[in-house]
């Protein structure tokens, strides 16, 4: 007997039983994980025949993609988007947000410095470092907002979509502020190294 | 061979073992109806030493009596081969000023071992160990044993996983999980008796290190992240001692050891002996006797701790970098395990208990909880062992190559297995008929800081302009961390070939070749035996006919029947030497046949010549 698996085919949220929703209860979509791997994990199929057992490998492989992306905010967001019709440009990443051209430019400035040797910049980068993150603390707070905001409305509604517009932005601007946090992390670990 | 599979249900009972094949000793274990116990040699042993002889009869030895070759027959004996699993030639330079591998000329992306004039590949002189577990397991079983699980190192990567599995086969084993040995090592401990919580395993062992990191939920252990080095292990501090040892030695002794094969095995033992007994005693001495000469060194803790602070250094980066991985702060930790033989050092406990606030755990033997947690995975893959469930992670991120040598990650470490991601190629130029795609493993930028894991060839593409072949490839790895790829016309729905090149290890072809070669030898060596026992048979007879023709009794045969016995004798000797030991057995059964009259005669001269003797008195 075949068990009734889950296809490729099915998106992340349908597999999950879950609403197309960015606000996701992450206790219980846990629970639900662990319920599903009990089911289907390869190692309840050992003893099963072949076809079975490619079924419950493809089947636990969705399981794992879908959790990991379902639980994080950020994935669950480009997901969903993706999904929507909304790809997120590569590119759009790489754009300096208008608002940060100032800092960013003073940033790569410090970081040069420490890569060459001269570690006078690091309290700034220091307080470089916390800004960033502060940012994306406020970031994450507005996508909270959006979320809450696409939930509310209808699906496909132009408020949906004016949303997910909104968010694709943010995201971009989310993604960019990642990546100087993390340029900075790294000038300031390899600084210690050398120290 | 067979048209039907029918499924009798058969393989329902029977049994499926693990094993812990480690660097310095390996352990089978298996379920019983109390729980996962180690299975112990006809001789009482558990412990099945990974050290691996050649005969001078040919054939590969493994265990106890291979580590007393290591000492009288080090050209022929190797130990340690699990730092050269699934390496190249490239990766092992340092393992190669340290360990006394004899690395045959034309190896490059595969290793060969070369023993006695012989080579080997990493895999067949694991699947030698392999195969004594297998036996012991099966003596002490008094069954087949046909499927093992078998323990990795975390952090181990492809390749080193199907250099691992390749081992199974090689040994006639159906492997039918490869379980990461920190997560192994949670599941004996019994932890799971708390439903609830967050534990680090920290597994040092003889050659490699990893840090696990989990979430422990109803009998569910999810792996969080792991970290480790593959390259790390209590051989790293043997070595420190050894070469202080031989330091000594060209001072005191005025001669270099360090050539000396047999010499180095000698004194690596004494360093051994010396690093084991500092973790219960203060200080001690490092003791050593060889060709006439003794040395003798004192070495307290204070010392020792100093000379392998380093090492122990090294093991915290990755719990560091695990934590990181985890989001969590040390703190965060409930329970800690320790596993394999380093972490009896007191250096090291102290360093862990240090880094995670929390004492560690030590009741089980950290020697044997890793074969323990790999019979708990086999329970659970027989059905046995119901209320658990492993959900393990893949430690390295998988990439493949894209424009100016970048790589680009599709599969992130620390993801649960199994996991999988799909991309979609396309061709560069009109008419083109294949794509290939280079496969990497590793948390760099680039191709060249990543250990390439395979190419992998879409071939046959239906010639079309440039850019519009559409093949969707999905790489997936599977609940061992093993990487399989399927391709896929998007356009038709049809599978597309792919073919695999890896970059390091075995292909198909050659793990099936050395199969089909182990097998012919098989049959080879059992010939062989056959041949040698039907000599010995004829050389009792021939002797036992010499000695005879010697006696009265012989004398008192007639001709007819000297003559018999003479041509037996002629007979068995022409057969003698040919390698077909059925013609020796039907000659040495004529011999005995002829020589019945003779010895039925001499027989009864002694007992007259008895009852004579008893007469006298």
């Amino acid at each position: 007997m075949l068990l009734l698996m889950p296809t490729l085919s099915q998106n992340f949220f349908e597999f999950f039983g879950l609403d197309r929703k960015l606000i996701v209860d992450t206790d219980a979509l846990q629970e639900r994980f662990y319920e599903l791997s009990r089911q289907w994990h390869p190692d309840r199929f050992s003893r099963k025949s072949a076809a079975e057992q490619t079924q419950a490998l493809e089947a636990t492989a969705i399981l794992n993609d879908g959790y990991r992306t379902l639980r994080d905010p950020v994935k669950r967001a480009e997901y969903l988007l993706k999904e929507e019709g909304f790809p997120i440009g590569e590119q759009r990443s790489k754009d300096v947000p208008p608002e940060l051209l100032e800092e960013v430019f003073e940033l790569n400035m410090m970081l040069e410095e420490i890569k060459s040797g001269d570690d006078s910049s690091r309290p700034q980068l220091e307080t470089a470092r916390e800004k960033f993150a502060g940012m994306r603390a406020g970031i994450d707070t507005q996508l909270q907002s959006l979320f809450a905001k696409y939930d509310a409305s209808e699906s496909r509604s132009e408020t949906a979509k004016q949303a997910l517009h909104e968010i694709r932005g943010v995201l971009n601007r989310r993604r960019y502020i990642e990546n100087l946090i993390r340029d900075v992390n790294k000038a300031l670990q390899n600084g210690n190294l050398s120290n | 061979m067979g048209t039907f599979q029918i499924d009798f249900g058969e393989n329902r009972h029977s049994k499926i073992v693990g094993i812990d094949l480690g660097t310095t000793n390996s352990l089978v274990a298996w379920m019983d109806l109390t729980g996962p116990r180690i299975m112990e040699d006809p001789e009482g042993q558990k412990i099945v030493p990974s050290i691996v002889s050649l005969t001078s009869k040919g054939a590969l030895i493994a265990g106890t009596p291979a580590r007393e070759l290591l000492l009288t027959k080090p050209d022929r004996t190797v130990y340690s081969v699990k730092r050269l699993m699934g390496r190249g030639v490239a990766d092992v330079q340092e393992e190669l000023k340290l360990f006394p591998f004899h690395i045959a000329e034309d190896s490059e992306s595969v290793i060969k071992l070369n023993l006695g004039g012989r080579t080997f590949t990493p895999p067949e002189i694991s699947a030698a160990v392999l195969r004594q577990l297998k036996d012991n397991a099966e003596t002490a079983l008094g069954e087949p044993v046909g499927q093992a699980v078998i323990t990795v190192p975390a952090y181990f990567n492809d390749a080193q996983r199907q250099a691992t599995k390749d081992a199974g086969r090689l040994a006639g084993r159906e492997v039918l999980r490869l379980v990461n040995e920190p997560t192994a090592a949670a599941l004996a401990y019994g932890l799971d008796k708390r439903k609830e919580g967050i534990i680090a395993v920290y597994d040092f062992g003889g050659g490699t290190f990893d840090i696990s990191i989990l979430r422990l939920h109803e009998g569910i252990f999810e792996v969080l992240a792991t970290n480790g080095d593959t390259h790390l292990g209590g051989d790293d501090i043997d070595n420190l001692l050894l070469r202080i040892a031989l330091e000594d030695l060209q001072t005191e002794w005025g001669e270099d050891l360090s050539g000396d094969a047999e010499g180095v095995q000698r004194l690596r033992r004494s360093v051994i002996r010396a690093k084991e007994e500092l973790s219960f005693v203060p200080q001690t001495k490092i003791e050593f006797a060889y060709k006439g000469k003794s040395y003798e060194r004192a070495i307290d803790r204070e010392l020792f701790d100093r000379l392998i602070a380093p090492v122990v250094e090294r093991t915290l980066g990755p719990c560091r970098a695990c934590l990181a991985d985890a989001q969590l702060a040390p703190e965060k930790i409930d329970e800690v395990v320790l596993v394999g033989g380093s972490t009896r050092i007191p250096l090291v406990r102290a360093a862990v208990e240090r880094l995670f606030k929390a004492k560690p755990h030590t009741e089980l033997n950290p020697d044997e909880v890793v074969a323990l947690g790999a019979a708990v995975q086999a329970g659970i893959l027989s059905g046995d062992v119901e209320d658990k469930l492993l959900l393990d992670v893949t430690p390295l991120s998988l990439g493949i190559e894209t424009m100016g040598g970048v790589v680009s990650k599709l599969i992130h470490r620390n993801s649960t297995i199994p996991a999988s991601a799909t991309e979609a190629f396309t061709t560069a130029v009109d008419g083109q008929r294949n794509v290939l795609i280079h496969v990497l493993q590793g948390e760099r930028e680039l191709v060249k800081d990543c250990r390439s894991l395979a190419r992998f060839d879409l071939k046959d593409i239906a010639p079309m302009p440039a850019g519009m072949a559409r093949i969707e490839v999905r790489f997936l790895i599977d609940a061992n961390g093993i990487l399989n790829v399927t391709a896929r016309d998007a356009r038709t729905g049809q599978e597309h070939s792919v073919e695999v090149k890896p970059s390091y290890g075995l292909n198909e072809e050659q793990v099936e070749a050395m199969i089909r070669e182990s097998f012919d030898k098989a049959e080879e060596d059992l010939r062989e035996r056959q041949v040698r026992e039907a000599r010995v048979e004829a050389d009792n007879i021939l002797a036992a006919t010499e000695k005879a023709k010697t006696s009265d009794a012989w004398t008192n045969l007639d001709a007819g029947e000297r003559s018999a016995v003479e041509a037996a004798i002629l007979d068995l000797r022409t057969v003698y030497n040919s390698s077909d030991h059925r013609a020796i057995n039907e000659k040495t059964e004529a011999l005995n046949h002829a020589t019945q009259k003779l010895a039925e005669t001499m027989m009864n001269t002694a007992v007259r010549g008895a009852l004579k003797g008893t007469k006298v008195d």
